[in-house]
Order: C-alpha cells, then structure tokens, then sequence
C-alpha cells in the first residue's frame, strides 16, 4: 500500500534583509559572507506573523491546492523550533484555522531543523496503520539569531505544510521510503525561557550537518538499492548554500539535481521550512514520474531522508495554490533597524 | 496590550480565525459578527452559520500614528471597514503600505496575530487583510 503527499502548500512572508546590510551594522565583509554562505538575502516576518500564523497560512494553502475537505485530516503536527508558546500546541491553532477540528490529534514536533519532516513520519505511520484518514504535517520557523551572531545572516521565516495520504488516486507523490539516522550531538540549542539559540560554530558541520545527512541519505539509497543517478532531483536541508551543494556532491549527486529546490539563496535558512520547502519547490516544477531525493537535518542531531516519486496528480492541483518561486517573487526589502523593530529586538517599554 | 478576557476572546475565535459568520435563509442577508436571530425576520428567521470567502473591498480607513498600548511597534498602521463581497462591513486592520491603501481597494484575509496579553499572557490570533 502506497503513502505519500496529497497536497502541500507553502508560505513566505513578503520582507527581506540583503547580507550587505546586516554586514554593515557589525562591520563584517559582505562579499566573503556571502560567497562562503551562497546566501545573499533572507527573508523576515511581518510584526504581526510568528511560526503559528506561518503554519496557518502553509496549511490553508495545502488545503486550497488539494481542494480536500479539511474535516478528513486525523493528526496535525507542526514542528518549528520558535512555537510562540512554550506550553500551549501551536497545532490546535492550525487545525482550528484550517477548519479540521475537533475530531483529531495534535501534537507540537520540535527537532531544530527537521521538526517538520518528523512530523511527515509520524503521519505516515498513522496514514499507513490506518489510524487516521488524512495527516497534516507542517514546519514552519520565524528562526531567531543573536544580534552579531553569525545565525543572524540566515536565521528566516517562512513554512512549508503537507498533507499525507494513502488513497492511491489521491496521491501527488508517493514517498517510496523514509531512512533516519540519530545520535546525541549537541551541535546546536536554545535553553528554556533564552531569546536566541547557542551553537558550537565549525563543530555544527562536520559532527553535525554532514554526519547525518550523508549517512541517512546513504542509508535510504542501501535500503532501496538505489543510487544518485536514479533520482532526477536531490534536496538537502539548506542552513546555507554551501552545506547542501557540498553534502550533494559527497553523495554523488549533481548541481544539477539540487538546483530547483535550492532556494536558500533568495530565502535564507527557515530551519523546519527549509529541506520542506526545497521539496516544494522541486515539486513546483517536477514532472509526472520523476523521483525526488531529500534529506532533512535538525541539529541535535539526526538525518530524516526520503525517496519520493511524482505522479500524474501533480499536474492538476500544482497551479492551484502560490508556488514558492511567487511567494520569493516582489521582496520588500528593510534596513538593518527596521529588521530589528520587526523580530521584537528593539522593545518599547 | 490587549485587555480582554480569555474567555471572551475563545468564544469568538472561530468566527476570527475563520470569518465564520451566520446566513438568514429567509430573506438571504448574511452577517458578520454571527447573529443568532435575524433582525428583519425575527422569529421568522432561519439562521445558519456561513464561511465567508474573506474578499472584499475597502470602504474607508484611516492611519493610525500614535497606536494604543501594545501596538507601538506597528505605527503607521492602516486601519479600515471592509464590506465583505456577500454583504457585511467590518472593521480590521489592513496591511499595507499606508500611502497604498484606497478606498474601494479589493482586499483577502490573511491570518495573523491580532494582539497579545504582555509577555506573560495569552496571544490572540485572527483575521487581517492584505491588497488582493
């Protein structure tokens, strides 16, 4: 029996802040940043948005694109590392915003930056036992990073919702398969009630970030007996250009390959948006038959991959909600000190 | 700051969430709030709830400068009545550039944070709009 991904919706808020700009306040070399980055803008949420209305607004949108009745979803999870409560799920907002309530279960994911696609697995176990009809599965961030703190040139908004199923003809992808890989690693934290995240700077890649995603990615590929070359697109989570573009071509894979789902460039790093919304993206412009590769990394630390085959669906409902590249479409770009207004680092008293 | 009560606020959050409002069968009007009786059929009346699309268009605003406690972060901010397209006019804060809005200017919902109790309190999301 086939799971997989009936409908996704994605959203992005509508502001930017280019790296000069940052660069400029704290007196750091643009150029070199966004060069050893391959990030050249990020985006930043309205005063008003936060991971829920972020999660709201991705969610809607999967529901539109699918035109499913929202009363058939049996699970919502979203995962984000910024819920705005500490106790209170951001996931009743979104099932009560998307009209799914209240015959459900909800539950809030948090696994830094693969939050989302952990929530993905949990509704396909229950998609596939049978448990429940349809799953929602969002991550969405309004990513925090210190002032001066080398996060703050990547730390985005933004989320990405996908709704999975196991009714055949429902289906606009099928994912063949899902491999993760787990270990204790403490590359990356915020501790209950502190503002900004803490992060053990080079020791985030290598132990971190690269650990577990090749070793995911390659675990998937044994467990299927698969190999780079049968995959027309490869998505990695993106905290910046460079780890995805070098993770792929440690795996084998192609820039090719990676380039329509690398949006981190124009967008910046939306944590448990981010290998989501390069799926989406990739999705935007897949082909009927073609085969996605996507790997997800959550500091902490573990690797969620995914095998993932676009069928004809995608075809009939993909125009019917914004793509990813009209959502990164018509930026409204701020100074350093309207960003810092907006994220709340300034407080009125 | 918001002054207002959880309870308060609960009762009417799917109506804000949503734009979930009522629909008189009888003689066709639709308001917003809800109403629970018709005011033209009174016991004559047959209400059901309705979801209204969220489209509609600007019938005036104004633009707030000097905001109330806890909006101070948001000034200046577009403040209108909306007429929504099935008929009922209601009051929201329309995002966009003050100098952009007109009126007459075709608006959609979008879903947002509303206010906040403090830093301790409860968070209240709903309905705003945004030029369609």
């Amino acid at each position: 029996m086939s799971v997989g991904i009936v409908s996704y919706g994605a959203y992005v808020p509508q502001y930017r802040i280019k790296i000069e700009e940052i660069a400029r306040v704290w007196g750091d070399d643009a150029e070199i940043l966004k060069s050893g980055l391959m990030v050249f803008e990020k985006s930043v949420p309205d005063v008003d948005e936060d991971a829920a209305t972020i999660a709201v607004e991705a969610a809607r949108a999967a529901v539109l694109r699918s035109g499913i009745d929202a009363q058939r979803i049996g699970a919502v999870y979203t995962g984000s590392e910024s819920h705005p409560y500490a106790v209170k799920p951001t996931s009743t907002i979104v099932a009560e915003a998307t009209g799914a309530t209240p015959v459900l279960t909800a539950a809030d994911f948090e696994f830094a930056c693969k939050a989302g696609t952990a929530a993905v697995q949990a509704c396909m176990g229950l998609v596939s036992s049978g448990m429940i009809d349809l799953g929602l599965a969002i991550g969405a961030d309004v990513a925090q990073g210190a002032p001066g703190d080398a996060l703050e040139y990547t730390a985005a908004a933004g989320g990405v919702a996908y709704i999975i199923g196991n009714k055949e003809s429902e289906l606009t992808a099928i994912i063949e398969d899902t491999y993760s890989f787990t270990t204790d690693t403490p590359d990356f934290w915020r501790r209950e009630g502190m503002p900004y995240p803490e992060h053990g700077g080079r020791f985030t890649g290598e132990p971190g970030y690269f650990k577990h995603v090749t070793n995911a990615a390659k675990g998937l590929m044994a467990k299927m007996d698969t190999k780079p070359t049968d995959y027309d697109y490869a998505v990695f989570h993106q905290p910046n250009g460079k780890f995805p573009t070098r993770a792929a071509s440690m795996l084998g894979f192609t820039k090719e390959q990676i380039k329509p789902g690398l949006v981190v460039p124009r967008l910046g790093n939306t944590y448990s948006g981010s290998c989501m919304m390069g799926i989406a993206a990739t999705l935007d412009q897949a082909k009927p038959g073609d085969r996605i590769f996507a790997t997800a990394f959550g500091s902490g630390a573990g690797g969620d991959a995914f095998s993932i085959t676009v069928t004809d669906k995608i075809e009939e409902i993909r125009d019917k909600a914004p793509k990813v590249e009209e959502l990164l479409e018509n930026p409204i770009y701020m100074d350093y000190a309207q960003y810092a207004r907006h994220k709340g680092k300034i407080k009125i008293a | 700051m918001i002054i207002m009560s959880v309870p308060r606020f609960w009762r009417k959050q799917v109506a804000r969430y949503n734009l979930v409002g009522t629909h008189c069968k009888k003689c066709d009007e639709y308001f917003y709030p809800p109403r629970n009786m018709c005011p033209a059929c009174r016991r004559e009346g047959e209400i059901e709830d309705y979801k209204f699309s969220g489209k509609g268009e600007v019938v005036t605003y104004t633009v707030i400068h000097a905001a109330a406690e806890g909006f101070e972060n948001q000034t200046p901010y577009v403040l209108g009545i909306i007429k929504l397209e099935e008929g009922p006019s209601l009051t929201s804060q329309i995002i966009c550039k003050p100098e952009t809005v007109q009126m007459g200017m075709k608006v959609k919902p979008v879903f947002r944070k509303l206010g906040q109790d403090g830093e301790q309190g409860m968070i209240y999301y709903g309905t705003k709009f945004v030029p369609e």
